[in-house]
């Protein structure tokens, strides 16, 4: 006995020392404070689900990627954005709200087709007098540390290497191959820019002459600016905008002369040929009036224009075609991959997934995340002293082992949680608080079966000593098995559970696991160890282990009058 | 407490008994005359679902606790219903717990929440900080139900597994999920007759309820069948081994299930009194209700089904004629006495441990082997 007293405080000592370690690895990741959710500091949730159910979660990343570009690009700081469950992403914005915000997560992508007046790879009018407008020459790269007409940038440049990304030619846009135009526009494009589209056709003119003359204002900003862009910048229709791609390269562009709505359809196909991969495109009437215009003027000398999906140039091609019939392709160094991802950008407004129209939109204002705070430690407060105070008075002396577990079992969960919060980031909101309380019940309830056990074993005659012995061997097949109903309970829950409400069936499925770790490595060394005094082996009348509360007339193994 | 402990310890002995098994027909009945009652409420009220699953605008005011009044409420109604907002025609306007009062309408668009903010601030004096929102489209509750109730269906199959295996018996399954479906329809009866929201916290709660009335079951039937792991050698039958175990474990049943409810009443009465609305509330009293009718339903519900499940067998016939053969009067296992007096403690306590009389000696005072011998210790 004595061994089995030894090794239970070996155990308890070990133990001790994991605690240590736990908390070790709280000290080093730095903080003593969980994060908090939303619900319990304030701030809004906008939750876009995807109208069809069946999304890659491929696709939902990198949308959720997009969304959180546009959210953070708007002048929010610390937005969190993250896709939840299959189809939906969840946009988070701890401690403040902005309504308007919703809009922007909301709205389509913005698509617009600007001129390109000048880009780091084609210095246009903004190359001043020394450097003159190469207007003849095509561009041959959009990349960073592609070629710089002024020669920067001499090694790598090779227009003609069709592979490697580096130096993929230009796109270039050209009438449809598939689709010669047999009917001329109602109205010459010139027309069209006087009789005026919905927006962008009015301002083709100026669009135009901004392209040869950007003006002053416009050339200072460009060279100002740097890519990439620390912000997104503000998409105006009606003004000029300097903006990069994701290859780095700067532009100026023009107002902007087709608007993304005018666009009808975007698809991804082959060329005549069938050999290379390209993105066909159909605008509206006014659209293909504007474009009409524009193509006539850019494609004397194969200028670029832009094609600009919320502020950032997704594709710069030239013009190689007159187009009146609003049908063109983008050719380029597409492959069919990179032709569909392009297509479907276009067509779904730069989201790789249509959303359902109204989004989810909860704000939680500060006051009442104040009173759900409070709520919530008043409960588990509450919670917790009951149940304690319940122990103590049914299984004194054992109740203190109850107190002690579950202290312990706060303590361990308390940095798991910290722990989590800083590596997995996991934050405690009301439905998780809620969980916590709930597992107190679940946590107690193994001392309970354990104690029970103990007093059974006691009554069959066994001493103290080793009735904890073999009720132990039961209480824990009994806590196994119970435990893994409750676990599974919290798997299910988990992966099941609706939105905001998970935080309750992870913290209890946390704290179920840790009952078992307290329970095999804290509370059963413990009344081992607490075995070897005579307060509780001897069933003193507050042990909890005592003649008149086991119902017996007297203990087994101890003398008539106990230790009284 | 000691008399509690005590009465633990007559019905560990047998002394003390609650026939739970013979007496089923009652708690049956008790349990039918729960499951109309919740039905009533279930039918004829109506659950009331939340936005969550019906779509709307919710606002939740917070406010000091002397505002907080019918009177701001009903000003609030007036002044939302003139913006003249087609959805917001008729909101209903609510005090909720000591310090906030809710604004429901159907769903609005964005400028109408604007403007409806506005109204609300203007009314009560209240900042954007201590406004709350939520503005959920009608469609939303589609995917919440769908998944709640593939989570349950997924937990069913689970647990009947689990169970299955764990008690290499499908009986066990079948006795316990009948258990499980009877708290549920008392627990979804009486969140209905409560009028309380019904909201993903509810169903979180009432997915939550499964895994607890199955711990209790499992914990009753764990013990049911290691008394029942033997009939033949306890020379009783298997209705009455069940009964003692249910006994036995009554007063672990009785602590665990205040220990489990105390701290959700901790909570429930938190979300009522303090929040007056939100997940706190539903959460609670879906647990609540269920973990009472969980520990009931694993005592009263869950055994006596088990014993009339396995009545059929050969092996559990077989012992009940052995019974019927030794004690006549006592044949039906279904009827045994509710209360047996001490002395018959022998015969429904499978291995008796009296204190034989020992003769007085030097030595009488000194504590007498209470070991058993070692055929009897067996190898439990």
């Amino acid at each position: 006995m004595a061994g089995t007293s030894r090794s239970a405080g070996r155990t308890l000592v070990v133990f001790g020392i994991g605690v240590a370690v736990l908390f070790g690895l709280v000290a080093l990741a730095g903080s003593w404070k969980p994060a908090l959710g939303l619900d319990l500091q304030g701030g809004q949730r906008i939750t876009l689900r995807a109208a069809d159910d069946d999304v890659s979660s491929e696709a939902l990343d990198e949308a959720a990627d997009i969304v959180n570009r546009r959210v953070n690009g708007s002048g929010v700081a610390e937005a969190d954005v993250t896709t939840q469950g299959d189809t939906n992403i969840v946009v988070e914005i701890p401690g403040e709200s902005n309504q308007a915000l919703v809009e922007v997560v909301r709205r389509q992508a913005q698509l617009r087709f600007r001129l390109v007046a000048c880009s780091t790879v084609r210095q246009g009018p903004c190359a001043g007098a020394q450097e003159p407008a190469p207007g003849d020459q095509a561009p041959d790269g959009q990349n960073p540390d592609g070629q710089n007409p002024d020669g920067q940038n001499p090694d790598g440049q090779n227009p003609d290497d069709p592979t490697g990304s580096a130096n993929r030619p230009a796109p270039a846009l050209a009438a449809d191959d598939e689709t010669t135009p047999t009917e001329d526009p109602t109205g010459s494009p010139q027309d069209g820019t006087q009789e005026g589209g919905r927006q962008a056709p009015a301002d083709v003119e100026e669009a135009l002459a901004f392209k040869d003359a950007p003006g002053q204002p416009s050339i200072t900003a460009f060279s100002q600016a740097t890519c990439p862009l620390e912000e997104r910048p503000d998409d105006g229709p009606g003004e000029p905008l300097v903006t990069c791609d994701d290859d780095g390269v700067k532009y100026l562009l023009s107002p902007s002369v087709v608007e993304g709505t005018q666009l009808t359809s975007a698809e991804a196909g082959q060329d005549a040929r069938a050999i290379d991969w390209q993105v066909q495109l159909g605008l509206d009437d006014a659209g293909a009036r504007a474009f009409g215009t524009v193509s006539q003027a850019l494609v004397n000398g194969r200028q670029q224009f832009a094609i600009v999906l919320d502020g950032t140039v997704i594709s710069a091609p030239t013009m190689e075609a007159v187009i009146t019939d609003g049908r063109a392709s983008i050719s380029g160094d597409f492959n069919e991959q990179t032709a569909t991802d392009l297509a479907t950008s276009l067509k779904f407004g730069a989201l790789p997934v249509a959303f359902e129209d109204d989004p989810k939109n909860d704000t939680i204002g500060p006051s009442l995340a104040g009173n759900q705070l409070s709520a919530g430690i008043w409960a588990g407060v509450v919670g917790l002293l009951v149940v304690m105070l319940y122990c103590l008075l049914y299984y004194r002396g054992l109740g203190t082992v109850v107190i002690a577990s579950l202290l312990t079992a706060g303590v361990i969960t308390y940095g798991m949680v910290l722990l989590l919060s800083q590596g997995a980031g996991f934050t405690v909101s009301l439905p998780g608080i809620a969980g916590l309380i709930v597992a107190v019940g679940i946590t107690a309830d193994s001392f309970i079966v354990f104690f029970e056990r103990i007093r059974d074993e006691m009554r069959e005659g066994k001493s103290m000593r080793v009735a904890v012995e073999a009720g132990w061997l039961r209480a824990r097949n009994t806590c196994l098995a119970a435990d893994t109903v409750s676990l599974l309970a919290a798997l299910v829950l988990y992966i099941f559970a609706i939105d905001e409400v998970r935080g309750f069936a992870f913290t209890l499925g946390l704290v179920t696991l840790i009952d078992l770790v307290v329970f095999f490595f804290f509370t059963k060394p413990l009344v081992t160890w607490l075995g070897r005094f005579a307060f509780f082996h001897r069933g003193h009348r507050l042990s909890g282990l005592d003649a008149e509360n086991l119902g017996l007339d007297r203990l087994p193994g101890v003398a008539a009058g106990g230790a009284r | 407490m000691s008399r509690f402990s005590r009465l633990g310890s007559a019905l560990y002995e047998g002394e003390v008994s609650v026939d739970f098994v013979g007496r089923r027909r009652t708690w049956y009945a008790v349990s039918a005359v729960l499951i109309v009652i919740a039905m009533f409420g279930l039918f004829a009220k109506g659950l009331n679902f939340g936005i969550e699953f019906e779509g709307g605008t919710e606002y939740a005011v917070t406010l000091p606790a002397d505002q907080v009044t019918q009177d701001t409420a009903d000003r609030l109604r007036e002044e939302i219903a003139a913006l003249g907002i087609e959805d917001a025609e008729q909101p209903v306007v609510t005090t909720s717990g000591a310090e906030a009062i809710l604004v429901q309408t159907e769903s609005l668009e964005l400028d109408e929440v604007d403007r409806v903010s506005a109204v609300i601030q203007e009314v009560t004096g209240a900042t954007a900080d201590d406004l709350s929102l939520s503005n959920i489209g009608a469609s939303w509750g589609r995917d919440i139900i769908e998944r709640a109730v593939l989570g349950l269906v997924v937990f069913l199959v689970l647990v009947v597994l689990f169970i299955w295996a764990y008690f290499r018996e499908w009986k066990a399954s079948v006795a316990s999920l009948v258990a499980l479906g009877h708290d549920v329809v008392i627990t979804v009866g009486i969140y209905a007759l409560s009028g309380f929201e019904v909201s993903p916290a509810t169903v979180t709660g009432l997915l939550t309820i499964l895994g607890f009335s199955l711990y209790d079951t499992v914990v009753v039937f764990d013990k049911v069948r290691e008394n029942t792991a033997d009939l033949r050698a306890r020379r009783t039958t298997y209705a009455r081994a069940a009964n003692l175990a249910v006994n036995q474990t009554l007063v672990r049943s009785i602590n665990t299930t205040v220990v489990a409810l105390l701290p959700v009443a901790a909570i429930l009465w938190v979300g009522v009194v303090q929040l007056g609305s939100g997940s706190l509330k539903d959460l609670a009293l879906a647990l609540f209700v269920g973990m009472a009718a969980g520990a009931y339903s694993s005592i009263f519900i869950a055994t006596p089904l088990l014993v009339q499940l396995k009545s059929g067998e050969k092996e559990i016939r077989l012992a009940e004629k052995r019974a019927g053969s030794r004690r006549p009067r006592a044949g039906k296992a279904a009827q045994a006495p509710a209360k047996t007096g001490g002395t018959s403690g022998a015969t429904s306590r499978p291995e008796p441990a009296p204190a034989r009389p020992v003769r007085a000696s030097a030595s009488a005072k000194r504590t007498q082997p209470s070991r058993q011998t070692r055929a009897k210790r067996g190898k439990r």
